[in-house]
């Protein structure tokens, strides 16, 4: 009775402390090894976590946080749309697939960073620019997995459709359901990439945002602020790997019942 | 995820065909392409910005007969090579004492998953300070290939068959003996996925430590052609860069069919390509 939830607490308990022991250990252990550092390349981590607090929990937040963040969102919602949207036309048509795959094979193996200097050219130097490189950073893992995963499509599902003389709206509906396993794969690649893209871009040509705050306090010194701008990328990556984890395994719900596997991390 | 599991697709329609016609589509599909982007380069950009690929093509063979293009790509390629190298023999190390210790990867597993998903270009101002840009750039390689090849390296020990690890076992065969006979062959599929991956993350991070430090190779001819308003050549080196990338692509792709050649995923595809 009590024993069963206590048990269980204790579990709970042990598995928070698994989670949370050895980045609780590391977090002290550079505070305590740090402490005294006169390095100036290396200043104490409370100097950095006090900077952290002066730095991003002001207006800068808002100047050079919100504009990154903005620009991340709608160049990755670009890059989903239009990913999934040619993936799936791709994924579905042997003949297109054919026609497209020397140029697929082109774009995916190009390296996406060096995109910036050639819409640099091409479009300029204004916000158009990153939300391109960003989305087209992004839209080839996402392409490549829906078309793969809607290739992919067991044939007794589409066969069953059409025998039930589903409409084919519906069908196209059925068949995009069934590649979501694979959409997500390359969603949460592509999720990656585009962060890089992010800070890269504005490392390279900007004013304003993430990248170009840190650079900026590198070249002025300011060493404990660019650490904090560097501790604040780091966060911000897990976040959003982890906000895209939450949502997949939601949508996947169906998906993880059905084959009987989970992912454990 | 990146599973080995790679059932051949069957066969549908025209593309499904012989691989020739299959092949054919392919070229009347970059044609179709190349035309396209001529055609919109000409109405609706200028040639100095966006130059067509008349001029792109002759400028990227040029380049090919030159010195600096090949001690670029040389350099590129030495960078992500040497990352690479280093993140296969650290993931692998790392990966099998985290890997074959349970408790081990109980208490790293969240430390992990934090840091995988960190980008390794924020390292970039801070190492800025302490190295040189060449050997930041191998670092970038071998940080970010580090964690593709850790984590597949878990995956593989996580799909190791407990039968055949007691079976083992009860013939007494000693700890190397089993990684060596049971462990390893598991794991090595998941090694060849993860070079395949590897691969072109190496490429990337090359040329991005060049875009942005300037260190030397393909990334910094980039960069240094855009800003002398060289920009046929830069499309050029653009277009020479995905051929290195293609051609690193099929390499690690051979590797792995090599490394691979007695597993069953790789002989259906040899029997039926």
């Amino acid at each position: 009775m009590t024993g069963h939830r206590g048990a269980a607490l204790l579990r709970g308990v042990s598995a928070v402390g698994l989670a949370l022991g050895l980045p609780v250990v590391l977090f002290a252990l550079w505070w305590l090894a740090s402490a005294d550092s006169t390095n100036i390349f290396l200043p104490p981590l409370r100097r950095i976590v006090e900077a952290f607090g002066q730095v991003w929990l002001s207006d800068v937040f808002v100047r050079d946080v919100l504009p990154s963040l903005r620009r991340l969102a709608i160049g990755y919602a670009a890059a989903l749309v239009v990913g999934v949207g040619v993936g799936y036309v791709i994924g579905r048509w042997s003949l297109i697939r054919a026609l497209t795959s020397p140029i697929l094979a082109f774009f995916r193996v190009l390296p996406a960073p060096v995109m910036i200097p050639v819409l640099l050219v091409a479009v300029g130097i204004g916000d158009a620019t990153k939300l391109i490189v960003i989305a087209l950073g992004a839209v080839w893992p996402i392409l490549l997995n829906t078309a793969d995963g809607v290739r992919g499509v067991d044939d007794v599902q589409l066969e069953t459709a059409a025998a039930y003389r589903l409409p084919s709206w519906t069908r196209h509906g059925l068949i995009l359901r069934a590649a979501t396993p694979q959409v997500f794969a390359g969603a949460r690649q592509a999720l990656g990439i585009s962060l890089i893209v992010m800070v890269v871009s504005e490392m390279l040509m900007s004013t304003d945002g993430l990248g170009f705050t840190v650079i900026r306090f590198q070249r002025t010194f300011a060493i404990p602020q660019m650490w904090s701008g560097v501790l604040l990328l780091g966060v911000l990556g897990f976040g959003l790997a982890k906000i895209f984890e939450l949502i997949e395994r939601r949508a996947l719900r169906w998906h993880q019942g059905a084959t009987g596997r989970e992912e454990s991390w | 995820m990146t599973t080995a599991s790679r059932t051949p697709a069957p066969a549908r329609g025209l593309a499904g065909g012989p691989a020739a016609s299959r092949r054919l589509l392919g070229v009347v599909g970059l044609l179709f392409a190349a035309v396209a982007y001529e055609a919109v380069t000409r109405a609706f950009f200028s040639p100095l910005h966006v130059p067509p690929l008349s001029a792109v093509v002759p400028e990227a063979l040029h380049l090919l007969t030159e010195a600096r293009f090949w001690v670029a790509t040389g350099r590129t390629l030495l960078a992500a090579t040497v990352g690479l190298v280093i993140a296969v023999a650290a993931g692998i190390v790392v990966g099998f004492a985290i890997g074959s210790v349970p408790w081990l990867l109980r208490v790293t597993s969240s430390t992990l998953d934090f840091l995988r998903p960190v980008p390794s270009i924020v390292l970039i101002p801070v190492l800025v300070l302490v190295l040189d840009v060449g050997q930041i750039t191998v670092l970038l390689v071998a940080v970010s290939c580090f964690w593709i090849v850790l984590f597949q390296v878990l995956y593989g020990l996580r799909d190791v068959d407990q039968v055949a690890v007691d079976t083992a076992r009860s013939i007494r065969l000693g700890r190397l003996a089993r990684i060596v006979h049971v462990t390893w062959p598991t794991v090595l599929p998941y090694l060849g996925t993860a070079l395949r991956l590897i691969v072109s993350v190496a490429l990337a991070l090359a040329i991005t430590g060049g875009l942005v430090m300037g260190a030397a190779g393909l990334g910094e001819l980039i960069w240094s052609s855009q800003e002398s308003g060289e920009f046929t050549g830069m499309y050029a080196l653009v277009l020479l860069t995905g051929g290195v990338g293609i051609t690193l692509d099929l390499a690690a792709r051979l590797a792995e069919r090599r490394l691979l050649h007695w597993h069953v995923a790789t002989r259906r595809e040899v029997a039926a390509g």
